[in-house]
């Protein structure tokens, strides 16, 4: 409609080459007086911005928001399946909340222990080999050889199925599976409360610190090398170094990594779940809160029940997610420097975002 | 640092000579340690995919006997089992999850370059919130809000329905972020001026000057999109229970019940193999520049 054929050139335009228009628009675009013609054209374009922008809002309302408010709505409503038939919606106020929290069938407590003990035993860990990792890779005086395939190799088992993840370690750890081949043992990995949370954890582990380092490597690179150079020409210790200038510039870096690892761990399914065979492990010391939320919703489907669960999740993840919001981009910016470090670390966020690492420790 | 900053600047050549010739013995020492543990966690990460591919070459029951450090010849029997049984359309599943990937990364890519290029190009009233708004989304943990969805369908009866899974691939506001940042430090404002006094039309500076200009970016985004929604397991496995319309990942969690000692374990194997080594493979054909991409955050900024 607004676009322009040869033949709605003005006649001033029309003599002119493709260069000369796009001059000539050019210096009508810098000229103090614009016609009301260039400003009509603007009111046109921005109209070709809204409708490029329709699939996308479409969409999120369609499958994110409505969902979600409705998830919101249910959750104050008594809706479950009896049998065959639906019970509800009827409204109950806050009674899945109370239920969620003092029903002792429920054991949304141990649950929540339960996910965080798993994602601790593999953060912990995590953090320090990433960290040492970054270091090691960043460092100008030890010239490690191979950096980039050992970054390859270790960022590999990020891209591997979950799922698969847990099934093939269900298998190298099952009774008569390769590892007690290999060793020459007898034990029952899957039996045991803390072999199985301590193999969650480890798979945790490795599908996550070739990530984290290259992360934080990124974080590092991103430090003024002039720092590190007066720091080393001062006679400070490697030890010294990384205390006193590395630590507490890549410390909203580091944020961001605890977080959203946070936020992953809070999500833990895919592996738990098939290494577990869906049963929680022993006497459901490995069942996540994410699988009961799935149990929740596929076998008892308790949609009010869900919904409140849902709704705590979710608000939990909220919190958390504008923290990595705050540390990484303080609303401030005093200075000149102080915007371009915050510039700088917005960037590197979407980046860090767009890699898939707001799924940390997720799967 | 304070002390050593007022030394007195003649001694710095003696000292610095012997504390060079110290250091660069002990940085050898500390290169040692590093390179061990460097192969340490490469042995680690690369031994049970070695386990995987040797065990699928394997029958069942010499698996169950003892350790194999290199590879049987049996794989091609445990690979015709496992397209050929019965029980389980693995085959199938194959299929559906190699289309539905491909569906769902091209749909991703697309609408989210468009979004990008309405942000990128023009300017209209409302842009800044819509921006600080897809970010405020991108933040929202994704499995969590799509528990909603999930619910919805359950209670209106949309399971086994695979424009569930596939349109909201629309809304992707991380791949969004990455082409619009892309879009910011590549394609000039007079690029798609100069195509507009041509006489093209809006839609078309997209298809025929965006899109060719951002290839680079679709690929990369491209790839980390297919491995993500081939991988997926949490929406599909509530949404999908028709044994036809499965994906991979469902056909291995179907498998996550029996009991290693009555199984086929070179099946199981074998089903592993299939799920992950076609994206490894992938992987590191462009690990070079997949890499790169990952370490590029900090240095764009």
């Amino acid at each position: 409609m607004a676009e322009k054929t040869k033949k709605d050139l003005s006649p001033e335009e029309s003599i002119l080459s493709p260069y000369g228009r796009l001059r000539l628009k050019i210096v009508n675009k810098f000229s103090k007086n614009k016609g009301t013609k260039s400003r009509h054209k603007m009111v046109n374009y921005a109209k070709y911005g809204y409708m490029f922008l329709i699939p996308f809002f479409v969409i999120f309302f369609i499958f994110q928001l409505v969902p979600l408010i409705q998830t919101f709505y249910y959750s104050f409503n008594t809706y479950y399946k009896d049998g065959l038939d639906m019970v509800g919606p009827t409204f109950c106020g806050w009674s899945n909340y109370v239920k969620m929290f003092t029903d002792p069938t429920i054991r949304l407590g141990d649950f929540f222990a339960n996910t965080a003990i798993i994602w601790i035993c593999g953060f912990i860990p995590q953090i320090v080999v990433s960290l040492l990792l970054a270091i090691f890779f960043t460092d100008e005086r030890l010239k490690l050889k191979g950096t980039k395939f050992f970054q390859t190799v270790t960022y590999m088992p990020n891209l591997v199925m979950a799922s698969a993840f847990g099934m093939l370690f269900l298998m190298l750890f099952s009774g008569v599976g390769p590892v007690n081949q290999l060793f020459g043992t007898h034990i029952s990995f899957i039996d045991d409360v803390w072999w199985v949370r301590g193999i969650l954890s480890f798979i945790n582990w490795l599908m996550w610190f070739g990530n984290t380092a290259i992360l934080l490597m990124s974080g590092i690179m991103g430090i003024d090398e002039s720092l590190f150079e007066s720091a080393r020409l001062d006679g400070s210790s490697a030890w010294h170094t990384f205390w006193h200038i590395t630590m507490p510039l890549l410390m909203p870096i580091f944020v961001y990594v605890l977080i959203t690892s946070l936020i992953g761990g809070i999500q833990l399914f895919d592996v738990a779940y098939i290494f577990t065979g869906g049963s929680g492990g022993p006497q459901m010391t490995s069942n996540t809160i994410m699988m009961y939320l799935y149990s929740l919703v596929t076998n008892a489907q308790d949609f009010g029940l869900s919904g409140a669960v849902s709704v705590f999740l979710f608000l939990i993840t909220a919190v958390l997610s504008v923290l990595v919001y705050k540390t990484l981009i303080p609303n401030y910016s005093a200075t000149k420097a102080e915007a371009k470090a915050r510039k700088k670390r917005m960037n590197w966020l979407k980046n860090a975002y767009s890699e898939g690492g707001n799924e940390n420790g997720a799967d | 640092m304070e002390q050593t900053k007022q030394a007195p600047v003649f001694h710095v050549p003696s000292t610095q000579k012997k504390k060079y010739k110290s250091s660069s013995a002990s940085l050898t020492v500390s290169r040692i340690f590093i390179y061990i543990f460097l192969i340490f966690l490469t042995l680690l990460c690369l031994f049970p995919f070695y386990i995987l591919l040797v065990n699928c070459s394997y029958p069942s029951s010499q698996i169950q006997q003892g350790f194999h450090w290199w590879f049987g010849n049996y794989f091609a029997n445990n690979w015709n089992k496992l397209f050929n049984n019965s029980g389980t359309p693995v085959g199938k599943a194959l299929f559906n999850s190699l289309w539905l990937a491909l569906v769902n990364s091209i749909l991703t890519v697309y609408f989210s370059s468009l979004t990008a290029f309405a942000t990128h190009t023009y300017r209209f009233k409302g842009k800044k919130f819509v921006e600080n708004f897809i970010l405020l989304i991108m933040m929202t943990p994704t499995q969590v809000s799509s528990m909603g969805l999930v619910l919805y369908c359950i209670q209106h009866g949309l399971t086994n329905n695979y424009w569930i899974l596939i349109l909201p691939c629309i809304a992707a506001p991380a791949t969004y972020f990455y082409m619009k940042q892309y879009m910011d430090s590549i394609l000039p404002y007079e690029v798609i001026e100069a195509a507009r006094v041509d006489g093209t039309s809006e839609i078309g500076i997209f298809h025929k000057i965006v899109l060719p200009i951002i290839k680079p970016a679709l690929a990369v985004q491209f790839i980390f999109c297919y491995v993500g929604n081939w991988n997926n397991f949490f929406t599909p496995a509530m949404l999908l229970n028709e044994e036809n319309m499965k994906t991979i990942p469902l056909i291995i969690s179907s498998f996550k019940n029996s009991d290693p000692r009555t199984f086929d374990l070179g099946l199981v194997y074998m089903l592993i193999t299939v799920a992950v080594v076609p994206i490894l493979i992938v992987y590191l054909i462009f690990s070079r520049s997949i890499i790169k991409n990952l370490t590029s955050g900090a240095v764009k900024g």
